[in-house]
């Protein structure tokens, strides 16, 4: 009997749309990033069964109801210890975490550090847009001083955090920020940061057309500069990377920051599984191993 | 219960009370006895004080008794706080070189050891905690090569010349007690039992183990975290992964995430702890996603007392997470039902895709007791519910997670396996796991997964076996409690028993669901009732009342750390019966 050998079928980006239409407002910056983690699975060719999106709580924490994956929606701000567990129990799995700056920076704030520490092999994408919407409209940890918000009528006296000068000095092994406006940009570092392995923390300017009149579009798009198109720029400095990450005003650089290789992911460096999925583990412990425990007591 | 032998050893934090402790356990382990102790301590790692408690006997020791036949208090402070424990026929081995004694009863042997002139104390720190130990095996009619062994296996791996010297001090102890101390009346039995002596802790752990836990994550939290130990030390022999999370929130998060991902995953923590998991526990409900997690007790509120027992945390427990969900609370009953329990549960919460929460305390988990190894069974069956982990037998995209069913449990895909992607939902959502709380709101949906959701608990119920009455039928009086307090309520009603009052016992291992028709008819015919629990406000009193309608005749509480004593309750019970209260607190005379 000849064996029917199926050749996988390419992923497109019909297989990829979600079941529901995204329920973001018109013209929302989370669109393009939507678009453009979708391009970036095409280009990839990940099969969509094989990748997690883990979200926490807000807007873009939405996010896994719009894509065609396996999916988590946890709570606000909990997204990466989900995901880590995720992916350290199966790390055949390529999972993605997707949220916003208040759910990540927030909320979530401590785990951000932690996961980082960890080198957890997850990709992060944290749509920031500098406001809390989903609640309509208070100040976020990257709310810039003197914003005026519901929580802010007289203006925003907490300066904001830097999320790449903290994920770096956290000792983040990927960093780089996207703009939503730089479709083709964003897609290549979503394509980089997946296939980092280890840690990949990308901050996205995906601007809030509803709640944000500060740091729209409008306002980015001639601020953003590709750090791509600086030829001396060597994103394997660290120092370097730290000192771009500070700039802020007329010029924002966009792009990749840094990237070190040289780390084991956590699950490789996990003393146990080394790298294998449990799934594959027996459900009984080996009776001779539980046969010491026991007679450790006797 | 047949007579048993207790002794207690005293002294700073650091003085070295758990070497003694350790090695009489084993000295009575091996001679085929039960046994249980318990260490009364406090937080803090060096000075403060520290009782152990070691209690042996032919049959089982449920509890740390009422009386000390043996104390060895290795400073002043001990032996100030505790010699009045002892009664006639008990006797006190002391550094009569530093420790002076204070007022006795008649009766009490004080046995002085001239340290100095027995060992070389510039040489060795602990010489008088091995004198000590040599005089009393020779006081309990217990053959020095006993205790030459155990010191060769403590000691032997420093180095042999460590152990020679302490088997040399020891037996110079020993000497000299048997010619100058009376030894015991009764010598210290022996059998040809063997059993496995360990601590609630783990016995926690390894039942995890047992049960098929392949992650385990926790902080660090008194008293729990012990069960990481186990984990950290024996995960890799058991093929688990042991993580350490930055905190509680992050711990049972990964916890999630890993069950997600397909494998048995749990955690351990304590009441603090355990309030800052208790959103997540919502998640694990609404997305479907099976964990356990153990909750320590220790006395709170707040940071409250760390070394400290309590069952103070059941209405965390039964108000955890806000909304309507199904779960399940278990407490397990002695030590080696924290072993068993563990997989009863995880088949039910696997089966049933619910969180369930295993109610321990302090007592048991830092305490230790011998169980028989036949009980320590690493090949319970395993039952992991209506799981999907191949891609055969759906088309394409037919699949939903949250099918609505007659049981309420849908069979559950795990990532991974192509044909079945779907999103578990955080908000509620409709059966393809779409979110309907914001966009999509749909009353109708809603309503139809409520309903799916908690239909389990009817399954849950069949699932999980009713209290019986322990006892005699028609007893004058019938005590209630549940989790820890099993065995010294049944030691309690053997000393009631002994004083013409009969007792029986309804003691209650599933919290969640509570079976309340069937503890209704349990209690139908009895005389009178009391109810026993390690708190202030009779937090199951008030449960079983509001689940029931039934209210007690009676309460014994007790909230100062400490556990009951088995005298406590027959006190308490005495002074109910003869009406001169209906809520007793005892008092704790063990001052640590």
């Amino acid at each position: 009997m000849a064996t029917i050998v199926e050749t996988p079928r390419p992923i497109t980006m019909a297989d990829l749309k979600g079941r529901v239409d995204p329920d973001w407002c018109p013209g929302c910056g989370d669109f393009g990033v939507l678009a453009a983690v979708q391009k970036a699975i095409v280009e990839l060719q990940i099969p969509n069964h094989q990748i997690v999106t883990v979200s926490g709580i807000g807007c873009s924490s939405n996010f896994p109801g719009f894509i065609e994956t396996y999916g988590m929606h946890t709570l606000h701000g909990r997204s990466l210890p989900v995901a880590t567990g995720m992916k350290m129990a199966n790390p055949d799995l390529t999972v993605l975490v997707t949220g916003g700056d208040g759910d990540g920076f927030g909320i979530g704030g401590n785990h951000f550090t932690h996961t980082i520490r960890k080198n957890v092999d997850l990709t992060y994408i944290v749509m920031d847009n500098q406001i809390y919407g989903l609640t309509t409209g208070q100040t976020s940890p990257t709310s810039r001083l003197g914003m005026k918000t519901k929580s802010s009528p007289y203006g925003n006296i907490e300066a904001p955090i830097n999320p790449i000068t903290m994920a770096l000095a956290a000792g983040a092994t990927f960093v780089a920020r996207g703009f939503s406006g730089e479709q083709k940009h964003l897609t290549d570092l979503i394509k980089q940061a997946i296939q980092h392995k280890g840690f990949s923390f990308l901050d996205v300017f995906s601007p809030c057309v509803t709640y944000n009149k500060d740091n729209t579009f409008q306002w980015f798009r001639p601020r953003v500069k590709k750090l791509e198109e600086n030829p001396d720029y060597d994103s394997t400095n660290w120092l370097h990377a730290v000192e771009k990450s500070t700039l802020w005003g007329e010029e924002i650089p966009i792009g990749k920051f840094f990237e070190r290789t040289d780390l084991p992911a956590l699950h490789e460096a996990e003393p146990v599984t080394q790298g294998r999925t449990m799934l594959s583990y027996p459900a009984h412990i080996d009776p001779a191993a539980a046969q010491a425990f026991i007679d450790e007591l006797v | 219960m047949s007579q048993t032998f207790s002794i207690g050893i005293g002294g700073a934090a650091g003085q070295g009370v758990a070497t003694p402790g350790d090695i009489f356990a084993k000295i009575f382990s091996r001679r085929g006895l039960h046994l249980n102790a318990y260490n009364a301590y406090q937080s803090i790692i060096r000075g403060g004080h520290t009782f152990l408690t070691i209690r042996a006997g032919v049959d089982p020791v449920t509890n740390m008794g009422d009386t000390l036949e043996l104390l060895i208090p290795l400073n002043q402070d001990t032996m100030d706080r505790h010699l009045r424990l002892l009664g006639p026929g008990g006797a006190c081995i002391y550094n009569a070189d530093s420790i002076k004694p204070g007022e006795h009863a008649e009766g009490v042997q004080l046995c002085p050891l001239p340290v100095s002139k027995l060992a070389d104390i510039t040489k060795n720190k602990v010489a008088q905690n091995t004198l000590a130990m040599g005089a009393a095996l020779s006081m309990m009619g217990i053959g020095f090569n006993s205790l030459e062994h155990v010191i060769t296996e403590q000691f032997g791996k420093k180095a042999a010349s460590v152990a020679e010297e302490n088997i040399a001090v020891a037996r110079a102890g020993y000497d000299y007690a048997t010619q100058n101390f009376k030894p015991f009346a009764n010598p210290v039995p022996m059998t040809d039992k063997k059993y496995a002596v360990l601590s609630g802790n783990t016995a926690l752990a390894m039942g995890g183990a047992a049960s098929g836990v392949k992650f385990y994550c926790a902080y660090p939290m008194s008293p729990s975290t012990g069960v990481l130990h186990w984990f950290a030390s024996n995960g890799r022999k058991a093929g688990i992964m042991v993580r350490q999370v930055e905190d509680e929130i992050g711990v049972v998060n990964m916890v999630i995430g890993a069950a997600q991902a397909g494998v048995r995953a749990m955690c351990a923590t304590s009441g603090g702890g355990f309030a800052l998991m208790s959103e997540a526990l919502g998640l694990s409900a609404m997305a479907e996603i099976p964990i356990v997690v153990i909750d320590c007790q220790r006395a709170g509120p707040s940071t409250g007392v760390p070394t400290k027992t309590e069952q103070g945390d059941l209405w965390q427990m039964l108000g955890a997470a806000f909304g309507d969900y199904p779960r399940v609370i278990a407490a397990p009953l002695d030590i080696g039902d924290c072993f068993t329990l563990m997989h009863e549960i995880w088949n039910v919460v696997d089966k049933f895709q619910v969180p369930g929460l295993v109610l321990a305390d302090l007592l048991l988990s830092e305490g230790r007791l011998s169980v028989d190894p036949k009980l320590l069974d690493f090949a319970p069956p395993i039952d992991r519910g209506e799981m999907i982990t191949s891609p055969n037998g759906h088309a394409d995209g037919e699949y939903k997670r949250y099918l609505i069913t007659e049981s309420g449990v849908s069979p559950r895909a795990i990532p991974g396996i192509p044909g079945y992607t779907h999103v578990v939902s955080s908000d509620e959502h409709d059966e393809n796991g779409v979110l309907i709380s914001d966009m999509y709101t749909n009353a109708t949906k809603r309503r139809a997964m409520m309903e799916k959701r908690m239909r389990k608990e009817q399954g849950i119920a069949a699932a999980v076996p009713p209290p019986h009455l322990q006892g005699p039928k028609d007893a004058d009086v019938t005590l209630i409690g549940w989790g820890s307090t099993q065995g010294v309520i049944e030691e309690a009603r053997a000393q009631l028993a002994g004083q013409g009052i009969t007792a029986n016992q309804l003691q209650i291992r599933w919290l969640v669901p509570l079976h309340g028709e069937a503890i209704l008819d349990q209690l139908r015919n009895s005389k009178r009732t009391i109810i026993v629990e390690n708190n202030y406000s009779g937090q199951f009193a008030r449960y079983l009342r509001g689940e029931t309608s039934f209210v007690a005749d009676g309460h014994i509480r007790k909230y100062d750390g400490e556990p009951f004593m088995p005298h406590h309750i027959v006190e308490a019970v005495r002074e109910q019966l003869a009406g001169d209260t209906t809520v007793s607190v005892p008092a704790h005379e063990i001052m640590v």
